[in-house]
């Protein structure tokens, strides 16, 4: 048997600074935000992408994830969201290893744009300042991000979904205890 | 929809709904006698929230909602065993010293004492209190009776 660990030490008011850290970085494309919540997941989960699924999960969000058996009881435990193995049924899906394309997931429809999926894509790194420059709604001129580990292909399939708008998917990347986020509204170009 | 015969239930559920029953300050007194239990992890702070009782007209009936009542739980692990507590009402520090008891009495180190001292001291008064409800309520009991009326 695994060993269970505690999730937020406080509950109320990690999951609201979660929250708010989660906001920040959708309503600014690009900008690294961090997560200060007091919180150690298991291995391999690092705690911002721990911290944003204990906020955001619940027993409403079918959870996909490719983290282990360890990861999925902790969250099972701590948010009650429904495991599943079908990637395009999910409303989260969190992805430490090889990320899933992004075609695979749930993009909404155009009646219910807000059922498409949040991509939770654990990264190597974030940098702002250089890398990819990011245009669109909530970003004044551009945005640089740099983003260490991103899967192969990323900026292509990138276009492809963010064509879809309003249907689309959503991205968070979290790294260590920082995040930053990708709306479907967002352009990215290589830098 | 078929109904699956309920089972037994295990000794675990036993002594959760014998630790459930009891009051706070009842456990704190059995538990005084014994060297105090290792701290544990809580995984799961005491929290209170709302279940909803659910009931089925004459048993085979539709389901419905009887109505919701306050419940707190809370998690705690002790080594391997992690201990839950569900109980009636707000008492956050019954719910804390029941989960702690749970894990406590998965442990086979501790198990057998903490069985004499807390678990069957704590059902033998349930059970006495039981029984004398029953007997208050029996000596007040009226047999109805319908005389059969003949022509």
């Amino acid at each position: 048997m695994t060993r269970l660990t505690p999730g937020f030490a406080d509950p109320v008011l990690d999951a609201q600074a979660s929250f708010r850290a989660i906001l920040e970085a959708m309503s600014r494309p690009g900008r690294i935000q961090r997560i200060e919540a007091h919180i150690t997941p298991p291995a391999p989960l690092c705690s911002a992408a721990g911290a944003a699924l204990l906020s955001l999960a619940d027993a409403d969000t079918p959870l996909w994830l490719d983290a282990g058996d360890t990861v999925a009881e902790w969250l099972r435990f701590h948010c009650g969201a429904p495991i599943t193995n079908d990637i395009g049924s999910a409303r989260f899906a969190l992805a430490c290893g090889t990320a899933p394309s992004l075609a695979a997931l749930d993009i909404g429809t155009d009646e219910d744009p807000q059922l498409g999926a949040t991509l939770i894509l654990q990264v190597a790194g974030l940098v702002a300042g250089e890398g990819w420059r990011l245009t669109g709604p909530g970003i004044q001129h551009e945005h640089r991000l740099s983003v260490i580990g991103a899967p192969a292909g990323f900026v292509a399939a990138w276009a492809q979904n963010q064509a879809l708008f309003p249907r689309g998917v959503d991205v968070l990347l979290c790294a260590g205890d920082s995040i930053a986020a990708l709306p479907r509204s967002v352009m990215i170009a290589e830098g | 929809m078929t109904q699956t015969e309920p089972s037994p239930p295990s000794a675990r559920q036993k002594w959760m709904s014998i630790l459930a029953r009891a009051s706070a300050e009842e456990l704190a007194v059995r538990l005084a006698a014994l060297p105090p239990l290792p701290a544990g992890e809580t995984l799961r702070a005491p929290e209170t929230g709302l279940v909803m009782v659910r009931g089925r007209a004459g048993g085979d009936g539709d389901s419905f909602n009887l109505g919701e009542m306050t419940v707190t739980r809370c998690a705690i692990r002790l080594g391997a065993h992690i201990g839950h507590a569900y109980i009636a009402g707000r008492d956050l520090a019954k719910a804390r010293l029941a989960a702690l008891l749970d894990a406590a009495l998965q442990d086979a180190a501790l198990h057998d004492a903490l069985m004499r001292a807390v678990v069957e001291p704590v059902a033998a008064a349930q059970q006495e209190a039981r029984a004398l409800e029953a007997r208050k309520a029996a000596a007040t009991r009226v047999d109805f009776f319908t005389m059969a009326t003949m022509r």
